[in-house]
């Protein structure tokens, strides 16, 4: 491990992940937001409205995430002139929360829409009956139960979001993946401890993130 | 169409003129997105015929497009067929009685699905040289890290997809005098299989998509080759990328749909009754 005894090694280390915490954070709030939007449409009574929700997952879903991001550099920025920040590692991390969540907005959108497909009708035909008003119904009959239903499948995309935060290396910025790169080419004899250091990490948080989410979906869901 | 019965009463006169209103509005809206797209591309000269001309020309998709898609769904086919042997194992190796394999087993597992592919290949392409002191065939690398990351998945939907045959099914077995191996083998890995089919189809849009992230490590790809090079060589990065991501979509949605044609498939022979409960239970997966 002496590896990591060197201040600058470290300082790699440090940096590359605090870059996946700020991407992962920014990319959360734009997909759960867009998302949101998104399934909003995807379930509304207006055809145009899901038609767009439709072709945005449609296209979103089976597109790669490194094309994706590629595009966000090559494409919007470097072709069509589209920059967020004049400092470069900012705008490249702008860019990279724009794919992101561009991308995970597809996946929510989804998990938002079969958690509403899991309430059974019933429920809210019997809150119309008792003449509840179509907010009322939503509010207190169809979005509670979806919620819960939803806790899981949220889980795993924030998690995976998490993970697909290192392919915003692509376009330079660096990142937990290309600062594990940069040490095992500094340091080739020591590739496995900077290996497990870096992939470690990940699953110490990752692999615990998981088995929560999986509690708290198991403790709120519906029984039926 | 579910969904609108759950949210949405059956319009009425006035939620029918409502709906045509917002038809209208937001129909204009989408429009007026599009036309600002189109303006923006027009500014900057992204319309212009040379940037688009190289796709109707036979050689771009010979030398670069269609060798791309080639190593494309190449890597991805390699990956599953070893994916596959990989989830198996490990999820059989999950449910042994015997703690020294399931621990394990469960080990790799959890650690495989937590790392993001990307530091696992750069690990394999980058790394693993170092150790064994000859250059990893980018291929390989690609092929590896897409192996372990997928295969980890499949095991854990293999699992649950063994959980959900009805105990009555091993029970039945045991009590004919079969061994715990056989049970497995015969009665419990086919029955999980053929229920997991939708799930496994799906995982190939993982797969398809997750080759490009060879890109990175230069594997010539559909990415590498369809846009990196061909933009290279007529500088129209925008429409290259245009281009390859239509045709991801086309392979990843015959890819869906055939997924889903499986599952509705499954589900009709599942009608039958005596295959009822498997069915039921696989759906809870």
């Amino acid at each position: 491990m002496d590896v990591f005894s060197d201040p600058y090694n470290v300082d790699v280390y440090v940096t590359g992940f605090l870059w996946i915490l700020k991407l992962t954070a920014a990319s959360t709030v734009g997909a759960l937001v867009l998302g949101v939007l998104l399934s909003a449409m995807r379930v509304s009574p207006v055809p145009v409205l899901r038609g767009f929700g439709a072709a945005w997952v449609n296209v979103f879903r089976n597109t790669p995430l490194t094309l994706i991001i590629f595009f966000c550099y090559f494409g919007l920025f470097s072709t069509l002139g589209f920059s967020v920040s004049d400092e470069i590692d900012l705008n490249n991390y702008w860019l990279g929360v724009i794919g992101l969540s561009v991308y995970t907005a597809a996946f929510v959108c989804e998990a938002i829409r079969s958690g509403i497909n899991t309430v059974p009708a019933g429920q809210a035909e019997a809150a119309r009956a008792i003449g509840m008003s179509f907010r009322q119904t939503l509010t207190m009959i169809v979005l509670p139960q979806a919620g819960r239903a939803v806790i899981a499948p949220l889980g795993s995309i924030f998690i995976a979001l998490s993970k697909n935060a290192t392919i915003v290396g692509t376009i330079g910025l660096m990142e937990s993946s290309n600062a594990m790169k940069e040490l095992i080419n500094a340091n080739g004899d020591a590739v496995i401890p900077i290996f497990l250091v870096f992939a470690g990490t990940f699953a110490v948080v990752l692999i615990p993130a998981g088995y929560g989410f999986g509690w708290l979906a198991n403790r709120l869901a519906v029984k039926r | 169409m579910s969904t609108d019965a759950v949210l949405y009463d059956h319009p009425g006169p006035r939620a029918k003129i409502r709906n045509v209103v917002l038809t209208v509005v937001f129909g204009v809206a989408l429009l007026g997105l599009a036309y600002w797209i189109y303006a923006r591309f027009d500014e900057k000269g992204q319309w212009a015929g040379p940037l688009w001309k190289p796709f109707t020309a036979a050689s771009t998709w010979t030398d670069y497009i269609l060798p791309g898609l080639g190593h494309t769904l190449g890597a991805a086919a390699v990956a599953m067929v070893l994916a596959l042997t990989f989830g198996i194992v490990f999820a059989v190796g999950r449910l042994s009685d015997h703690w020294w394999v399931r621990l394990p087993a469960g080990a790799v597992v959890e650690f495989f699905r937590a790392v993001p592919l990307l530091l696992l290949m750069f690990f394999i392409f980058f790394g693993v040289p170092f150790i064994t002191e000859q250059p990893m065939s980018i291929f390989w690398a690609v092929v590896l890290g897409l192996t372990l990351y997928n295969g980890s998945v499949l095991a854990e939907a293999f699992r649950a997809g063994i959980y959900a045959v009805p105990r009555g099914q091993s029970e039945a077995a045991y009590a004919i005098g079969m061994r715990k191996s056989q049970v497995m083998r015969e009665i419990l890995v086919p029955q999980a299989a053929r229920s997991m089919l939708p799930v496994i189809v799906s995982q190939m849009v993982v797969l398809v998509k997750d080759t490009a992230l060879g890109y990175i490590i230069s594997y010539s790809e559909l990415l590498q080759m369809g846009v990196n090079n061909v933009a290279a060589n007529f500088g129209n990065v925008v429409q290259a990328a245009i281009v390859v991501a239509i045709i991801f979509i086309l392979v990843n949605s015959s890819l869906t749909a055939l997924a889903g044609w499986l599952e509705r498939r499954t589900r009709r022979v599942g009608k039958a009754p005596r295959t009822a409960a498997l069915v039921e239970a696989g759906d809870a997966v």
